[in-house]
């Protein structure tokens, strides 16, 4: 599995990039959706961990465009805010749980991301 | 009540509760940085624990980083106490520059958003006044959230405090989209009663890609 982690802070997505590497899974971060964009040109990811406030783009944004992009990519939201209208908009743009609320527990995140990846495999 | 202090006390709340939504999201940050970290250190030692060496320097990296993160987190708190005993007085004497520049800081999250810089000229002196430091950050808040939008592209927006012949005021500079902003839609209902509450002056001169809000010594 490869994973984009996108956060515009930097150890964050920097250290849970290490961790990731660590449980053997190949993740690569940026800091903007500029960044995010450019990153999917030279690469191909599984799953997207999208911050839903980065500055300027904007984590729903972001995920609108990786997905013209990138057809096949999963998405999960991962936001500070935990408010009402976040979670709703972020809800409609994915499958069920794939809305985390920060600090995120690495294992809930990687069992989310095997979820939906396993989810492509069992697809006839 | 009157329609003032009826749009007063919306507008105050409005305000407080934008704020303490943006100061909670910084938190979480915070919170979500050190927990990464602390992670980080638990797989580190797990990992020792199997056998694999560690590096003293890596650890100690690891306690540093959690260390600046716990006085960001420290920071942030002094702010938000700062801005929430702002209530407490209805008339106090304050230094412009400081109500200024805790605004600066609890509106940083909202200008990075926008892609926008905001930079306050490092004071000289101290420009004192009397006033009601709740309203005062509110209106300041409404002036720098107006000023945001129209940064244009250079994206940055020039604050400075000074003292003034009749009191004091502070100046919003490089508003380069100034021109093409809608007549009349600032200062709103909003904005003016916390001027008249102020007794303050809002001055926008498009053709210098400024805006002055000037107070009287006592407000």
């Amino acid at each position: 599995m490869k994973v984009l982690l996108v956060d515009d802070e930097h150890e964050l997505v920097s250290t849970l990039a290490e961790r990731l590497a660590i449980r053997g899974i190949q993740a690569d971060w940026a800091v903007s959706g500029e960044e995010a964009l450019s990153l999917t040109e030279r690469n191909t990811y599984d799953v997207a961990v999208l911050d839903v406030k980065i500055p300027r783009m904007g984590g729903l944004e972001l995920k609108r465009r990786l997905q013209v992009k990138c057809p096949a990519m999963k998405f999960i939201f991962m936001s500070g805010h935990g408010s009402e209208d976040d979670f709703r908009s972020c809800s409609a743009e994915t499958p069920e749980g794939c809305y985390l609320v920060k600090p995120v527990n690495i294992e809930d995140l990687i069992g989310t991301m095997n979820e939906l990846t396993k989810a492509r495999r069992d697809r006839p | 009540m009157s329609r003032d202090w009826e749009v007063l006390g919306e507008t105050g709340l409005q305000f407080f509760g934008k704020m303490a939504a943006s100061i909670s999201h910084e938190l979480k940050n915070v919170m979500a940085i050190i927990n990464e970290n602390a992670g980080l250190l638990e797989d580190l030692t797990i990992m020792a624990e199997k056998g694999m060496p560690m590096d003293p320097q890596r650890l100690k990296t690891q306690a540093s980083r959690i260390m600046k993160q716990i006085r960001r987190g420290d920071d942030i708190i002094k702010s938000m106490n700062r801005f929430a005993h702002s209530a407490d007085e209805p008339l106090r004497q304050a230094d412009l520059n400081d109500s200024l520049a805790l605004m600066c800081t609890l509106s940083g999250r909202f200008a990075s958003m926008r892609g926008v810089t905001l930079e306050q000229e490092p004071p000289s002196t101290a420009v004192p006044i009397v006033t009601h430091p709740f309203l005062l950050q509110n209106l300041i808040w409404l002036c720098l959230d107006f000023a945001m939008g129209c940064a244009g592209a250079g994206k940055t927006v020039f604050l400075k405090a000074e003292k003034t012949e009749g009191g004091a005021k502070i100046g919003f500079s490089k508003l380069q989209d100034l021109a093409n902003c809608e007549p009349g839609s600032f200062p709103g209902e909003r904005e003016t009663a916390l001027l008249q509450a102020l007794k303050a002056d809002l001055i926008i001169h498009k053709d210098l890609a400024e805006m002055h809000l000037t107070f009287p010594p006592e407000s």
